[in-house]
């Protein structure tokens, strides 16, 4: 479904090329539960954000459900995001200007839906993540573990098929953390792809898949037995 | 498509009422230019349809032909020169041209006016009999002389509702004998009360036949010919026919026409002039709004450059991004251009209230086309920093906080 062939990403810093991926091949399938672990600077960023179609690749091809999604230009990749991919990051990113339930109905108003039936798949949603109460409330109103619930509601409204989550429970307690990985995992009955990108290994050692990663390198690459 | 306008709206208003005292200042920059145009060019247009109905109080479709060729800039010295001057025969040959309606001889002097032991100092008129149906003068009572022949015409007089209440009082004045300079004139008709009419007040006046006015004056000429014409005939061909039976009298060009269309046309575009001048003074204060919303612009921005990168990463294209802060550029300026709108139209209002001297005037137009102003402005403004937030890379501004 999803599959990397030699992909390299090198930016310019100064004068220098600086390799944020080297050779990456990588390929997964639908339902699958990876981590991607590493220090800061081994490339799991970069990684994320090219698997998010927020990045390029310099070379090498990026294949997404048999189509080769390199050579798309702005609108089409925003498409691809908007129809396949949900993100979910360390610092919610919520607008704090909008109410939790239009921060969820964000991505559907960029999509062109609706206004009723954008209520609607908002309204199930609060409700399945039980933030019914708090649909009105501004982000500031909101504890971290409900901001966080917000953005994976709102990374799933348009019900993706990868969601990549960005150490998604870097900013919250040990306990509220649990929750949300606990929230994520669930998405998976559902069919989802779940990517977390962490750097507490027990964390990412609850996946199923694990590939740690170092200066830009996939180290290693494993299949736990479920 | 990009975005439907209601969402677009509901997302630039949640970003108002967020920064509220910052948004009302930055429309209120807009708002005083705004107000400004339309204030100036309110008194402008006001001041210019006062003028030219003060102009045009006499009717348009007159002709003035004055003795003497005005040749440089500055007054016609034919009334006081010693130019050939242009007699009652010059009239009746003018009055015999095609189109014509009515001819008017008019000379004008002061001279003293006395009824029963009251005198009265004041303006008189030699005028022809067709004074009241070419010129919008009525006549309230009786009327105008009705003998044919100018040079021949009776010692009867027409006089002004001033001079009918200060001199008769109660008294009927009509069939009374009024003296005019020491000569005795019948009263035929009063004249419906006028006014003042640039500066001459119409009221206090006697008109009285031009030959007896020639005679009563001392004077060789008229001043004056007005001329009538149909209202269906262009100014140029009038003027054309009177140069050139006035030449054939006169042998040359020694005296000057006036067309009160032609005259009213230069002082319209003048004024029009005027107006747009005062206008453009009006739109610098604009274009200091305009710089207060490329300020506002630029910093949202920066202040959101994290959540630009999550509206791409939601799947928003660099167009819809684009159309999200150009509209609320567009948004703020258009509010701002209505708020500019009522405050103009008020304090103009307000003036027009307070001293009800000052013409005021503002046209539909105008309004409609200084809030397109408005939101062109903000479009003007809000272009390039929008375009920076459009062109931002995604994974560069999810990383800015």
């Amino acid at each position: 479904m999803i599959e990397l062939q030699n992909v390299c990403r090198t930016f310019t810093v100064g004068d220098q090329e600086v390799a944020a991926l080297r050779d990456v091949d990588l390929s997964f399938g639908a339902g699958e539960y990876i981590s991607i672990m590493g220090p800061s600077g081994s490339g799991k960023s970069t990684m994320l954000n090219m698997l998010g179609l927020l990045d390029r690749p310099s070379s090498g091809t990026y294949l997404l459900d048999g189509g080769n999604v390199t050579e798309l230009n702005d609108a089409q990749l925003a498409r691809v995001r908007r129809e396949k991919i949900g993100f979910v990051f360390q610092s919610f990113h919520l607008v704090p200007r909008l109410t939790a339930a239009q921060n969820v109905e964000l991505p559907m108003i960029l999509a062109g839906i609706a206004a009723e039936e954008r209520k609607e798949r908002v309204q199930v949603l609060m409700r399945n993540y039980g933030l019914s109460d708090r649909a009105d409330h501004k982000p500031d109103q909101l504890s971290g573990g409900q901001r966080q619930r917000v953005a994976i509601a709102r990374a799933t409204v348009m019900n993706p098929t990868v969601l990549l989550a960005d150490e998604p429970t870097g900013n919250l307690d040990q306990a509220t953390g649990w929750e949300v990985l606990k929230l994520l995992e669930g998405l998976l009955e559902q069919g989802i792809t779940l990517v977390v990108v962490t750097h507490d290994a027990e964390i990412g050692a609850r996946a199923h898949r694990q590939i740690h990663m170092l200066d830009g390198r996939i180290l290693s690459d494993e299949q736990q037995a479920k | 498509m990009i975005m439907y306008i209601r969402d677009l709206i509901t997302l630039t208003s949640s970003s108002f009422l967020t920064y509220r005292m910052r948004s009302f200042l930055t429309g209120l920059g807009i708002a005083i230019g705004i107000a400004a145009v339309i204030l100036l060019t309110s008194i402008g247009e006001g001041l210019h349809q006062f003028v030219l109905s003060e102009f045009s109080q006499f009717g348009t479709n007159i002709i003035s032909v004055q003795p003497g060729k005005t040749q440089t800039q500055g007054g016609n010295v034919g009334i006081f020169g010693s130019a050939r001057p242009i007699t009652l025969e010059d009239a009746d040959a003018l009055r015999r041209l095609p189109y014509v309606e009515y001819v008017i001889p008019g000379l004008m002097g002061n001279a003293e006016v006395r009824f029963e032991g009251k005198t009265r100092r004041t303006m008189v008129l030699g005028e022809g009999r067709d004074f009241g149906k070419a010129f919008t003068m009525k006549v309230q009572s009786g009327s105008f002389w009705t003998d044919a022949d100018d040079e021949q015409a009776r010692a009867q007089a027409v006089i002004g509702s001033k001079i009918q209440q200060e001199l008769f009082g109660d008294t009927n004045p009509l069939g009374q004998y009024l003296r005019v300079g020491g000569q005795r004139y019948r009263v035929v008709g009063v004249m419906e009360a006028k006014g003042q009419v640039l500066g001459m007040d119409m009221d206090d006046a006697v008109f009285i036949p031009a030959a007896r006015a020639m005679e009563l004056l001392n004077r060789p000429g008229l001043m004056e010919v007005n001329v009538s014409y149909r209202a269906d005939i262009e100014a140029d061909v009038l003027i054309r026919l009177i140069r050139n039976r006035l030449v054939e009298v006169h042998g040359r060009e020694d005296f000057t026409i006036i067309s009160q269309e032609q005259a009213l046309e230069v002082l319209s575009s003048v004024l029009d002039i005027l107006t747009f001048a005062v206008g453009a003074l009006g739109a610098i204060s604009l274009l200091v709004g305009a710089v207060g919303i490329l300020t506002i612009m630029t910093m949202a921005v920066t202040e959101r450059t994290a959540e630009i990168g999550l509206l791409r990463a939601l799947g928003a294209r660099e167009q819809q991004v684009l159309v999200l802060f150009l509209g609320e550029a567009m948004m703020l300026s258009a509010l701002g251009g209505g708020l500019g709108l009522l405050l103009g139209i008020g304090i103009a209002q307000g003036l027009h209230l307070l001293v009800p001297a000052l013409p005021v005037h503002t046209p539909w137009m105008f309004a409609a086309l200084a809030e397109l102003t408005a939101v062109s402005i903000g479009m003007l403004a809000g272009v390039v920093p929008a375009m920076r937030a459009a062109k931002l890379d995604p994974v560069e501004a999810l990383r800015a906080e």
